[in-house]
Protein backbone atom coordinates (compact mmCIF):
# COMPACT_ATOMS: atom_id res chain seq x y z
CA UNK A 1 0.00 0.00 0.00
CA UNK A 2 1.13 3.52 -0.77
CA UNK A 3 1.88 6.16 2.53
CA UNK A 4 -0.25 8.52 2.05
CA UNK A 5 1.15 10.71 5.45
CA UNK A 6 4.71 10.15 6.72
CA UNK A 7 5.89 12.28 9.51
CA UNK A 8 9.12 12.02 10.25
CA UNK A 9 11.37 12.89 13.75
CA UNK A 10 8.74 15.65 14.04
CA UNK A 11 9.26 18.38 16.81
CA UNK A 12 7.36 21.25 17.55
CA UNK A 13 8.05 23.65 20.33
CA UNK A 14 5.98 26.48 20.89
CA UNK A 15 7.71 30.06 22.08
CA UNK A 16 6.33 30.87 25.85
CA UNK A 17 4.50 34.58 25.87
CA UNK A 18 6.04 35.24 28.93
CA UNK A 19 9.73 36.80 29.22
CA UNK A 20 12.10 34.45 30.73
CA UNK A 21 9.99 31.30 30.48
CA UNK A 22 11.34 28.33 28.67
CA UNK A 23 9.20 27.30 25.35
CA UNK A 24 6.53 24.58 25.00
CA UNK A 25 7.38 21.54 23.64
CA UNK A 26 4.15 20.18 21.89
CA UNK A 27 5.27 17.40 19.63
CA UNK A 28 8.67 15.37 20.47
CA UNK A 29 10.06 13.13 17.74
CA UNK A 30 7.36 12.10 16.52
CA UNK A 31 7.35 9.57 13.41
CA UNK A 32 4.37 7.97 11.86
CA UNK A 33 3.00 6.36 8.37
CA UNK A 34 -0.71 6.19 7.31
CA UNK A 35 -1.20 4.21 4.35
CA UNK A 36 -3.65 4.34 1.32
CA UNK A 37 -7.30 3.42 2.50
CA UNK A 38 -6.97 2.92 6.23
CA UNK A 39 -8.97 4.30 8.97
CA UNK A 40 -6.55 5.74 11.32
CA UNK A 41 -7.06 7.19 14.44
CA UNK A 42 -4.98 9.68 16.10
CA UNK A 43 -5.34 9.85 19.93
CA UNK A 44 -3.45 11.23 23.07
CA UNK A 45 -5.11 13.30 26.37
CA UNK A 46 -5.43 16.82 26.08
CA UNK A 47 -2.04 18.93 25.37
CA UNK A 48 -0.96 15.17 23.67
CA UNK A 49 0.18 17.11 20.87
CA UNK A 50 -3.06 15.44 17.91
CA UNK A 51 -3.82 18.88 17.04
CA UNK A 52 -0.20 20.01 16.70
CA UNK A 53 0.36 17.19 14.49
CA UNK A 54 -2.18 17.53 12.62
CA UNK A 55 -1.73 21.29 12.06
CA UNK A 56 1.68 20.99 10.69
CA UNK A 57 0.03 18.52 8.29
CA UNK A 58 -2.12 21.29 7.59
CA UNK A 59 0.25 23.67 7.19
CA UNK A 60 -0.71 26.25 9.94
CA UNK A 61 2.41 25.46 12.00
CA UNK A 62 5.88 25.33 11.07
CA UNK A 63 7.79 22.36 12.47
CA UNK A 64 10.78 23.20 14.77
CA UNK A 65 12.74 19.88 13.09
CA UNK A 66 11.78 16.96 11.50
CA UNK A 67 9.74 16.53 8.44
CA UNK A 68 6.08 15.98 7.17
CA UNK A 69 4.32 14.96 3.74
CA UNK A 70 1.46 13.93 2.44
CA UNK A 71 1.16 12.32 -0.82
CA UNK A 72 5.09 12.74 -0.96
CA UNK A 73 4.84 16.60 -0.80
CA UNK A 74 6.31 18.68 1.70
CA UNK A 75 3.39 19.80 3.71
CA UNK A 76 4.86 23.32 3.29
CA UNK A 77 3.63 23.70 -0.14
CA UNK A 78 -0.07 24.35 -0.73
CA UNK A 79 0.15 21.90 -3.61
CA UNK A 80 0.15 19.36 -0.43
CA UNK A 81 -3.66 20.03 0.15
CA UNK A 82 -5.15 20.01 -3.43
CA UNK A 83 -6.21 15.80 -2.86
CA UNK A 84 -6.97 16.27 1.07
CA UNK A 85 -10.06 17.25 3.34
CA UNK A 86 -10.17 18.83 6.47
CA UNK A 87 -12.85 18.84 9.19
CA UNK A 88 -11.70 21.14 11.90
CA UNK A 89 -13.13 20.95 15.69
CA UNK A 90 -15.74 23.10 16.30
CA UNK A 91 -15.81 25.48 13.45
CA UNK A 92 -17.84 28.29 12.80
CA UNK A 93 -18.37 29.29 9.02
CA UNK A 94 -18.99 32.64 7.50
CA UNK A 95 -22.63 33.39 8.47
CA UNK A 96 -23.28 36.10 5.73
CA UNK A 97 -23.37 33.04 3.46
CA UNK A 98 -25.49 30.15 2.76
CA UNK A 99 -23.98 26.54 2.36
CA UNK A 100 -24.31 26.44 -1.49
CA UNK A 101 -22.25 29.32 -1.82
CA UNK A 102 -19.85 28.36 0.81
CA UNK A 103 -19.34 25.24 -1.18
CA UNK A 104 -19.13 27.27 -4.78
CA UNK A 105 -16.21 29.17 -2.89
CA UNK A 106 -14.51 26.29 -1.67
CA UNK A 107 -15.02 24.59 -5.24
CA UNK A 108 -13.33 27.28 -6.73
CA UNK A 109 -10.50 27.49 -4.64
CA UNK A 110 -10.48 23.73 -5.35
CA UNK A 111 -10.60 24.71 -9.19
CA UNK A 112 -13.37 22.27 -10.14
CA UNK A 113 -14.71 23.42 -13.96
CA UNK A 114 -17.86 25.09 -13.36
CA UNK A 115 -19.65 22.41 -14.97
CA UNK A 116 -18.61 20.15 -12.57
CA UNK A 117 -19.13 22.23 -9.13
CA UNK A 118 -22.72 21.94 -9.21
CA UNK A 119 -22.83 18.06 -9.51
CA UNK A 120 -20.33 18.42 -6.74
CA UNK A 121 -22.12 20.23 -4.26
CA UNK A 122 -25.38 18.20 -4.69
CA UNK A 123 -23.39 15.18 -3.91
CA UNK A 124 -22.14 16.28 -0.71
CA UNK A 125 -25.73 17.95 0.24
CA UNK A 126 -26.81 14.61 -0.31
CA UNK A 127 -24.38 13.15 1.49
CA UNK A 128 -24.77 15.56 4.57
CA UNK A 129 -28.80 15.72 4.35
CA UNK A 130 -28.85 19.41 4.20
CA UNK A 131 -30.47 19.52 0.77
CA UNK A 132 -32.91 21.12 1.98
CA UNK A 133 -31.32 23.75 3.82
CA UNK A 134 -28.72 24.69 1.19
CA UNK A 135 -30.00 28.47 0.61
CA UNK A 136 -30.19 28.62 4.45
CA UNK A 137 -27.64 31.25 5.76
CA UNK A 138 -24.99 29.42 7.79
CA UNK A 139 -25.91 31.40 11.06
CA UNK A 140 -29.70 29.68 11.09
CA UNK A 141 -28.22 26.28 11.29
CA UNK A 142 -27.84 24.47 14.93
CA UNK A 143 -24.63 23.00 16.37
CA UNK A 144 -24.78 19.75 13.94
CA UNK A 145 -25.88 21.02 11.07
CA UNK A 146 -23.07 23.24 11.03
CA UNK A 147 -20.48 20.23 11.56
CA UNK A 148 -22.43 18.94 8.63
CA UNK A 149 -21.64 21.97 6.77
CA UNK A 150 -18.14 21.24 7.97
CA UNK A 151 -17.84 17.73 6.39
CA UNK A 152 -19.48 18.61 3.14
CA UNK A 153 -16.92 21.32 2.64
CA UNK A 154 -14.21 18.87 3.53
CA UNK A 155 -15.30 16.32 0.82
CA UNK A 156 -16.40 19.43 -1.75
CA UNK A 157 -13.06 18.10 -3.89
CA UNK A 158 -13.40 14.27 -3.46
CA UNK A 159 -10.35 13.66 -1.24
CA UNK A 160 -8.17 10.96 -1.11
CA UNK A 161 -7.57 11.83 2.23
CA UNK A 162 -9.38 13.19 4.87
CA UNK A 163 -8.11 14.71 8.30
CA UNK A 164 -10.76 14.81 10.80
CA UNK A 165 -10.34 17.04 14.61
CA UNK A 166 -12.81 15.54 16.55
CA UNK A 167 -15.54 15.28 14.14
CA UNK A 168 -17.98 14.23 16.86
CA UNK A 169 -17.03 16.69 19.58
CA UNK A 170 -20.44 18.41 20.87
CA UNK A 171 -22.43 16.01 18.55
CA UNK A 172 -25.65 14.48 20.03
CA UNK A 173 -25.91 10.58 19.89
CA UNK A 174 -28.09 10.77 16.48
CA UNK A 175 -25.22 13.11 15.02
CA UNK A 176 -22.64 10.83 16.17
CA UNK A 177 -23.69 8.20 14.23
CA UNK A 178 -24.13 9.87 10.68
CA UNK A 179 -20.77 11.34 11.35
CA UNK A 180 -19.81 7.67 11.66
CA UNK A 181 -21.49 6.05 9.17
CA UNK A 182 -19.45 8.39 6.65
CA UNK A 183 -16.90 8.08 7.77
CA UNK A 184 -17.42 4.28 7.07
CA UNK A 185 -19.19 4.85 3.60
CA UNK A 186 -15.79 6.60 2.63
CA UNK A 187 -13.38 3.92 4.35
CA UNK A 188 -15.62 1.42 1.85
CA UNK A 189 -15.24 3.65 -1.01
CA UNK A 190 -11.28 3.60 -0.29
CA UNK A 191 -10.79 7.01 1.06
CA UNK A 192 -8.00 7.55 3.99
CA UNK A 193 -8.95 8.96 7.17
CA UNK A 194 -6.72 10.31 9.27
CA UNK A 195 -8.67 11.26 12.85
CA UNK A 196 -8.69 12.81 16.19
CA UNK A 197 -10.97 11.70 18.73
CA UNK A 198 -11.84 11.10 22.47
CA UNK A 199 -14.48 8.68 21.83
CA UNK A 200 -12.80 5.76 22.03
CA UNK A 201 -15.94 3.25 21.41
CA UNK A 202 -16.13 4.93 17.99
CA UNK A 203 -12.68 4.88 17.38
CA UNK A 204 -12.88 1.03 17.85
CA UNK A 205 -15.35 0.69 15.49
CA UNK A 206 -14.25 2.45 12.58
CA UNK A 207 -10.25 1.91 12.57
CA UNK A 208 -8.24 -0.31 11.05
CA UNK A 209 -5.19 1.41 13.22
CA UNK A 210 -4.45 3.94 15.93
CA UNK A 211 -1.28 5.47 17.55
CA UNK A 212 -1.56 7.20 20.93
CA UNK A 213 0.33 10.14 21.54
CA UNK A 214 0.91 11.62 25.59
CA UNK A 215 3.11 14.56 26.26
CA UNK A 216 4.21 14.94 22.61
CA UNK A 217 5.63 11.32 22.45
CA UNK A 218 3.98 8.24 20.49
CA UNK A 219 3.70 6.00 22.92
CA UNK A 220 1.88 3.04 20.95
CA UNK A 221 1.06 2.53 17.04
CA UNK A 222 -0.27 -0.84 15.98
CA UNK A 223 -3.51 -2.24 14.37
CA UNK A 224 -6.35 -1.79 16.90
CA UNK A 225 -7.10 -5.27 16.74
CA UNK A 226 -3.38 -6.46 17.69
CA UNK A 227 -3.75 -3.84 20.77
CA UNK A 228 -6.53 -5.21 21.77
CA UNK A 229 -5.43 -8.77 21.46
CA UNK A 230 -2.00 -8.01 23.80
CA UNK A 231 -3.40 -5.57 26.36
CA UNK A 232 -6.91 -8.07 26.47
CA UNK A 233 -9.00 -5.29 27.24
CA UNK A 234 -11.08 -2.73 25.22
CA UNK A 235 -9.59 0.52 23.71
CA UNK A 236 -10.11 2.81 26.72
CA UNK A 237 -8.30 0.49 28.88
CA UNK A 238 -5.74 0.35 26.74
CA UNK A 239 -5.36 4.17 26.23
CA UNK A 240 -5.53 4.68 30.07
CA UNK A 241 -2.79 2.31 30.17
CA UNK A 242 -0.93 3.74 28.32
CA UNK A 243 -1.31 7.46 29.47
CA UNK A 244 -0.85 6.01 33.20
CA UNK A 245 -3.88 6.59 34.77
CA UNK A 246 -4.35 5.10 37.83
CA UNK A 247 -7.85 4.66 39.49
CA UNK A 248 -7.97 6.35 43.22
CA UNK A 249 -8.89 4.56 45.89
CA UNK B 1 -9.56 20.61 -13.01
CA UNK B 2 -9.90 24.30 -14.24
CA UNK B 3 -7.25 24.93 -16.27
CA UNK B 4 -8.85 28.26 -17.87
CA UNK B 5 -7.47 30.71 -15.46
CA UNK B 6 -3.50 30.79 -13.37
CA UNK B 7 -4.31 29.22 -10.19
CA UNK B 8 -3.06 31.92 -8.29
CA UNK B 9 -5.57 34.52 -9.86
CA UNK B 10 -8.54 32.26 -9.14
CA UNK B 11 -7.78 32.47 -5.70
CA UNK B 12 -7.05 35.60 -5.04
CA UNK B 13 -10.46 36.56 -7.00
CA UNK B 14 -12.46 33.68 -5.15
CA UNK B 15 -11.20 35.10 -1.78
CA UNK B 16 -12.03 38.85 -2.64
CA UNK B 17 -15.33 37.47 -3.94
CA UNK B 18 -16.37 36.40 -0.28
CA UNK B 19 -15.05 39.70 0.99
CA UNK B 20 -17.52 41.51 -1.36
CA UNK B 21 -20.29 39.56 -0.65
CA UNK B 22 -19.60 40.86 2.95
CA UNK B 23 -19.24 44.11 2.48
CA UNK B 24 -22.93 44.04 0.55
CA UNK B 25 -24.69 42.29 3.05
CA UNK B 26 -23.28 44.10 5.93
CA UNK B 27 -25.34 47.01 7.34
CA UNK B 28 -21.93 49.51 7.26
CA UNK B 29 -22.21 51.00 3.75
CA UNK B 30 -25.90 51.50 3.66
CA UNK B 31 -25.47 53.50 6.87
CA UNK B 32 -23.15 55.88 5.51
CA UNK B 33 -24.52 56.18 2.22
CA UNK B 34 -27.79 57.31 3.93
CA UNK B 35 -26.17 59.84 6.25
CA UNK B 36 -24.00 61.33 3.55
CA UNK B 37 -26.72 61.72 1.10
CA UNK B 38 -29.59 62.85 4.17
CA UNK B 39 -26.67 65.60 5.44
CA UNK B 40 -25.80 66.94 1.70
CA UNK B 41 -29.78 67.27 1.05
CA UNK B 42 -30.27 68.81 4.62
CA UNK B 43 -27.17 71.17 3.49
CA UNK B 44 -28.43 71.51 -0.22
CA UNK B 45 -31.96 72.80 1.22
CA UNK B 46 -30.59 75.39 3.44
CA UNK B 47 -30.18 78.81 1.82
CA UNK B 48 -27.52 80.97 3.71
CA UNK B 49 -27.17 84.80 3.16
CA UNK B 50 -28.59 84.29 -0.75
CA UNK B 51 -25.19 83.53 -1.69
CA UNK B 52 -25.31 82.65 -5.24
CA UNK B 53 -22.03 80.00 -4.87
CA UNK B 54 -23.62 77.95 -2.46
CA UNK B 55 -23.44 75.31 -4.51
CA UNK B 56 -19.98 74.96 -4.30
CA UNK B 57 -20.26 74.44 -0.11
CA UNK B 58 -22.23 71.88 -0.72
CA UNK B 59 -19.88 70.38 -2.91
CA UNK B 60 -17.37 70.84 -0.54
CA UNK B 61 -19.54 69.30 2.52
CA UNK B 62 -20.32 66.15 0.35
CA UNK B 63 -17.05 65.49 -0.63
CA UNK B 64 -15.84 65.72 2.58
CA UNK B 65 -18.47 63.64 4.26
CA UNK B 66 -17.69 60.68 1.31
CA UNK B 67 -14.07 61.48 2.06
CA UNK B 68 -14.44 60.39 6.13
CA UNK B 69 -17.24 57.62 5.20
CA UNK B 70 -14.77 56.12 2.94
CA UNK B 71 -12.38 55.88 4.80
CA UNK B 72 -13.98 54.05 7.71
CA UNK B 73 -15.19 51.92 5.05
CA UNK B 74 -11.70 51.19 4.01
CA UNK B 75 -10.11 50.83 7.62
CA UNK B 76 -12.79 49.23 9.86
CA UNK B 77 -13.82 46.30 6.65
CA UNK B 78 -9.86 45.93 6.69
CA UNK B 79 -8.93 45.44 9.93
CA UNK B 80 -11.40 42.85 11.48
CA UNK B 81 -10.43 40.73 7.85
CA UNK B 82 -7.78 38.47 9.65
CA UNK B 83 -8.55 38.67 13.18
CA UNK B 84 -12.44 37.88 12.30
CA UNK B 85 -11.14 35.11 10.26
CA UNK B 86 -9.20 33.61 13.09
CA UNK B 87 -12.43 34.39 15.99
CA UNK B 88 -14.59 32.73 13.47
CA UNK B 89 -11.94 29.90 12.92
CA UNK B 90 -13.15 30.05 9.40
CA UNK B 91 -9.03 30.69 8.26
CA UNK B 92 -8.38 27.30 8.84
CA UNK B 93 -10.69 25.06 6.76
CA UNK B 94 -9.99 27.66 3.95
CA UNK B 95 -5.57 27.51 4.76
CA UNK B 96 -6.17 23.36 5.00
CA UNK B 97 -6.91 23.93 1.14
CA UNK B 98 -4.44 24.64 -1.53
CA UNK B 99 -4.36 28.09 -0.72
CA UNK B 100 -0.82 29.62 -0.18
CA UNK B 101 -0.58 32.80 2.75
CA UNK B 102 0.39 35.10 0.01
CA UNK B 103 -2.90 34.86 -1.99
CA UNK B 104 -4.74 34.71 1.03
CA UNK B 105 -3.37 37.66 2.14
CA UNK B 106 -3.59 39.90 -1.84
CA UNK B 107 -6.89 38.42 -2.15
CA UNK B 108 -7.91 40.01 1.30
CA UNK B 109 -6.85 42.87 -0.27
CA UNK B 110 -8.21 42.75 -3.88
CA UNK B 111 -11.94 42.02 -1.55
CA UNK B 112 -11.38 45.70 0.75
CA UNK B 113 -10.09 47.28 -2.03
CA UNK B 114 -12.32 46.54 -4.76
CA UNK B 115 -15.36 46.59 -2.11
CA UNK B 116 -14.36 50.49 -1.30
CA UNK B 117 -14.31 50.72 -5.36
CA UNK B 118 -17.91 50.16 -5.32
CA UNK B 119 -18.78 51.92 -2.26
CA UNK B 120 -16.77 55.36 -4.39
CA UNK B 121 -18.66 54.57 -7.77
CA UNK B 122 -22.22 54.72 -5.93
CA UNK B 123 -21.26 57.82 -3.55
CA UNK B 124 -19.30 59.44 -6.98
CA UNK B 125 -22.64 58.77 -8.88
CA UNK B 126 -25.10 61.00 -5.92
CA UNK B 127 -22.28 63.72 -5.70
CA UNK B 128 -22.59 63.35 -9.90
CA UNK B 129 -26.52 63.68 -9.28
CA UNK B 130 -26.12 66.49 -7.14
CA UNK B 131 -23.80 68.79 -9.04
CA UNK B 132 -26.18 67.94 -12.27
CA UNK B 133 -29.02 69.06 -10.65
CA UNK B 134 -27.37 72.15 -8.88
CA UNK B 135 -24.77 73.42 -11.58
CA UNK B 136 -26.45 71.81 -14.39
CA UNK B 137 -23.13 70.44 -15.37
CA UNK B 138 -21.23 67.02 -15.16
CA UNK B 139 -17.69 67.21 -15.59
CA UNK B 140 -16.92 63.70 -16.20
CA UNK B 141 -13.90 63.45 -16.70
CA UNK B 142 -12.39 65.40 -14.04
CA UNK B 143 -14.96 63.19 -11.64
CA UNK B 144 -13.43 60.56 -13.19
CA UNK B 145 -9.72 61.46 -12.03
CA UNK B 146 -10.87 62.50 -8.71
CA UNK B 147 -12.45 59.31 -7.83
CA UNK B 148 -9.87 57.11 -9.32
CA UNK B 149 -6.77 59.40 -7.29
CA UNK B 150 -9.35 58.75 -4.66
CA UNK B 151 -9.57 54.81 -5.24
CA UNK B 152 -5.55 55.01 -5.31
CA UNK B 153 -5.70 56.67 -2.17
CA UNK B 154 -7.74 54.10 -0.06
CA UNK B 155 -5.68 51.04 -2.00
CA UNK B 156 -2.53 52.22 0.31
CA UNK B 157 -5.37 52.88 3.18
CA UNK B 158 -5.95 49.04 3.07
CA UNK B 159 -2.71 47.61 2.19
CA UNK B 160 -1.29 49.34 5.16
CA UNK B 161 -4.26 48.31 7.92
CA UNK B 162 -3.73 44.75 6.40
CA UNK B 163 -0.25 45.01 7.50
CA UNK B 164 -1.81 46.12 10.79
CA UNK B 165 -3.88 43.17 10.69
CA UNK B 166 -1.21 40.98 10.73
CA UNK B 167 0.84 42.83 13.36
CA UNK B 168 -1.88 43.84 16.01
CA UNK B 169 -4.25 40.91 17.38
CA UNK B 170 -7.37 43.47 18.03
CA UNK B 171 -9.16 44.94 15.64
CA UNK B 172 -9.72 48.15 17.50
CA UNK B 173 -6.16 48.42 17.78
CA UNK B 174 -5.43 48.55 14.42
CA UNK B 175 -8.11 50.62 13.47
CA UNK B 176 -6.84 53.18 15.83
CA UNK B 177 -3.84 53.29 14.71
CA UNK B 178 -4.30 53.41 11.16
CA UNK B 179 -6.83 56.35 11.40
CA UNK B 180 -3.92 58.42 13.52
CA UNK B 181 -1.39 57.86 11.24
CA UNK B 182 -4.22 58.28 7.64
CA UNK B 183 -5.29 61.71 8.99
CA UNK B 184 -1.89 62.66 10.24
CA UNK B 185 -0.84 62.27 6.46
CA UNK B 186 -3.36 63.57 4.86
CA UNK B 187 -3.01 67.05 7.29
CA UNK B 188 0.55 67.27 8.23
CA UNK B 189 2.31 64.89 5.87
CA UNK B 190 2.71 68.06 2.95
CA UNK B 191 4.13 69.60 5.93
CA UNK B 192 6.79 67.97 7.02
CA UNK B 193 9.38 69.17 4.49
CA UNK B 194 9.07 72.75 5.44
CA UNK B 195 9.50 71.59 9.02
CA UNK B 196 12.75 69.72 8.67
CA UNK B 197 14.45 73.22 6.46
CA UNK B 198 13.48 75.12 9.74
CA UNK B 199 15.29 71.65 12.01
CA UNK B 200 19.23 71.24 11.93
CA UNK B 201 21.78 68.84 12.37
CA UNK B 202 19.91 64.70 12.48
CA UNK B 203 16.57 66.20 13.57
CA UNK B 204 16.40 67.91 10.15
CA UNK B 205 17.44 64.80 8.65
CA UNK B 206 15.09 62.67 9.94
CA UNK B 207 12.39 64.52 9.38
CA UNK B 208 13.18 64.73 5.84
CA UNK B 209 13.29 60.88 5.84
CA UNK B 210 10.15 60.62 7.30
CA UNK B 211 9.03 62.82 4.62
CA UNK B 212 10.77 61.10 2.05
CA UNK B 213 9.16 57.48 3.27
CA UNK B 214 5.72 58.71 4.12
CA UNK B 215 3.16 57.58 1.56
CA UNK B 216 1.85 60.95 0.23
CA UNK B 217 -2.24 60.36 0.28
CA UNK B 218 -2.70 64.11 0.29
CA UNK B 219 -1.96 64.20 -3.16
CA UNK B 220 -4.96 62.05 -4.16
CA UNK B 221 -7.27 64.77 -2.23
CA UNK B 222 -7.92 66.64 -5.08
CA UNK B 223 -11.24 68.07 -3.88
CA UNK B 224 -10.46 71.80 -4.43
CA UNK B 225 -10.38 71.15 -8.01
CA UNK B 226 -13.86 69.29 -8.31
CA UNK B 227 -15.40 71.65 -6.25
CA UNK B 228 -14.21 75.20 -7.50
CA UNK B 229 -14.05 73.27 -11.73
CA UNK B 230 -10.82 74.20 -11.92
CA UNK B 231 -10.59 71.56 -15.38
CA UNK B 232 -8.21 68.54 -15.57
CA UNK B 233 -5.24 67.36 -13.78
CA UNK B 234 -2.22 66.47 -16.32
CA UNK B 235 -2.46 62.94 -17.33
CA UNK B 236 1.05 62.43 -16.84
CA UNK B 237 0.97 63.53 -13.34
CA UNK B 238 -2.56 61.26 -12.81
CA UNK B 239 -0.48 58.45 -14.28
CA UNK B 240 2.49 58.94 -11.67
CA UNK B 241 0.44 59.33 -8.81
CA UNK B 242 -1.74 55.67 -10.00
CA UNK B 243 2.12 54.33 -9.96
CA UNK B 244 3.51 55.85 -6.91
CA UNK B 245 0.61 54.42 -5.27
CA UNK B 246 0.70 50.93 -6.88
CA UNK B 247 4.44 50.99 -5.57
CA UNK B 248 3.24 51.42 -1.71
CA UNK B 249 0.61 49.17 -2.09
CA UNK B 250 2.68 46.44 -3.30
CA UNK B 251 5.03 47.32 -1.07
CA UNK B 252 2.80 47.14 2.07
CA UNK B 253 1.52 43.75 0.78
CA UNK B 254 5.12 41.99 0.47
CA UNK B 255 5.33 43.51 4.39
CA UNK B 256 1.89 42.31 5.55
CA UNK B 257 3.08 38.60 3.24
CA UNK B 258 6.51 38.18 5.00
CA UNK B 259 5.33 38.69 8.64
CA UNK B 260 2.20 36.18 7.80
CA UNK B 261 4.04 33.77 5.79
CA UNK B 262 5.66 31.97 8.52
CA UNK B 263 3.33 32.84 11.33
CA UNK B 264 1.74 30.02 13.41
CA UNK B 265 -2.31 29.86 12.57
CA UNK B 266 -3.99 28.38 15.90
CA UNK B 267 -6.29 30.25 18.48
Amino acid sequence: MNTVVEIHDLRVEYPSREMGQRSKLAVDGLNLKVKAGEVFGFLGPNGAGKTTTMNVLLGFVAATNGSASIFGVDVRQPIARQKIGYLPELTYYYKFLNTEELLRFYARIFHIPRAERDQRINAVLKLVELEGARKRLIKTYSKGMQQRVGLAQALINNPDLLILDEPTSGLDPLGRMKVREIIQRLKEEGKTVFFSSHELGEVETVCDRVAILHEGKLRVEGRVSDLLQQYQCNLEHVFLNIVGYKPQS
Amino acid sequence: MDTNRNPSVNNVFAIAGIVIKEMYRRKDFYVLLTLVVALTLVLGSVSFFNDQHIVRYVKDACLLMIWLSSLVIAITTTARQIPAERESRTIFPLLAKPVGRGEFVVGKFMGCWLSCGLCLLVFYLFFGLLSASREHTVPVLAYFQGMWLHWMCLGIVVALALLGSVLFTAPSSNATICFIVVLGILFAGGHLNGIAIQMRGWRGALVYAIYYALPHLEWYDVRELIIHNWGLIDWVAWVGATIYAGLYMAFLLACAWLVFRRRTVTL
